[in-house]
């Protein structure tokens, strides 16, 4: 065995048993954690197939964005998750049997399978020798020049979601005390303070 | 020595994982989100493994577009998980019903 074979069995093993931590786990923190994990196993896979790029940003979009995401969610809501997963077991039998039967139909479509034979030719973007440019080079050239449209479009739906989120999540509340710039503005100092003269020994009345 | 047919296996048992999570935690919308996020995580691996193996840097670059709406879908859908919380103080899937507009 080498050190590559090695790396991919236990990347492998991170992500499945990532996965189905996620899936079982008690507590939806614990979820969070396993799935942190999964994504990082897959990111090694990543690496392991030369795609170093797309290993990075699963790391910094997925584990640094998405799940903390998920985190301060689940931190946040105050959800009794104990009732939540008081019904798991009802829908253990019928989770695992149609798991199953989707499993046998993968490995069955995993075990005769080929490649077309055109399907060389068929190849859109070949990757360049890696002596000439890298991933991320390569990459590069290729979404700011044959896929500069899908790019912008993907940035669009990022400012979407963007504005969706902060629009759902953005509530007014009106019991807490607020700055108010034009009051502010508009507040004359001649009326804001009064002088009086204090007679000695009578104070204000 | 380590084929295609490797990672192939490892993205369909992740699949599998994740369709098995929908039907575990049929309550709990948080974990549902999660295992939408690792089925669409098996995708990925399987159009790196593919771009990899046929030496096409197309999947890649549709790794990262798929990349790019599980980001916004995961926020979008923990966006209205929090204001469905905040109107109803639950998050069971059941109660999602009156959701009319």
């Amino acid at each position: 065995m080498t050190v590559p074979v090695i790396a991919f069995y236990c990347f492998a093993a991170g992500v499945i048993i990532g996965g189905l931590f996620t899936v079982l786990s008690r507590h939806p923190v614990h979820s969070v954690l396993w799935l942190i994990l999964s994504f990082l196993s897959a990111a090694g896979l990543f690496v392991l197939l030369g795609a170093e790029f797309v290993a990075m940003l699963l790391v910094i979009v997925y584990v640094g964005a998405v799940a903390v995401l998920f985190l301060f969610v689940v931190m946040m809501l105050d959800v009794d998750f104990a009732e939540l997963r008081a019904e798991m077991s009802k829908f253990l039998p019928l989770g695992m049997l149609i798991g199953i039967v989707l499993l046998m139909e993968l490995t069955l479509a995993l075990g005769s399978w080929r490649f077309a034979p055109d399907a060389e030719a068929l190849r859109d973007n070949l990757t360049p020798p890696l002596a000439e440019t890298h991933n991320t080079a390569a990459l590069g050239q290729l979404i700011y020049d044959e896929y500069i449209l899908l790019f912008q479009l993907a940035g669009l739906i990022l400012l979407v979601a963007m504005i969706g989120a902060i629009l759902l999540t953005l509530r007014h509340r009106s019991d807490i005390k607020r700055q108010d710039v034009l009051a502010q503005m508009y507040r004359d100092p001649a009326k804001a303070m009064e002088l009086k003269d204090v007679k000695p020994g009578q104070g204000l009345s | 020595m380590i084929g295609l047919e490797h990672y192939l296996t490892v993205a369909a048992a992740l699949f599998i994982i994740g369709i098995f999570g929908l039907f575990l935690n049929r309550k709990n919308v948080i974990i549902i989100l999660m295992s939408i996020e690792l089925m669409l995580l098996a995708v990925n691996i399987n159009l790196v493994a593919f771009s990899a193996f046929l030496g096409d840097l197309t999947g890649q670059i549709f790794t990262m577009f798929v990349l790019t709406v599980a980001a916004a879908e995961a926020a979008i859908g923990l966006a209205i998980l929090v204001c469905f919380f905040r109107n109803r103080g639950t998050i069971a899937v059941e109660d999602v019903s009156n959701m009319k507009g």
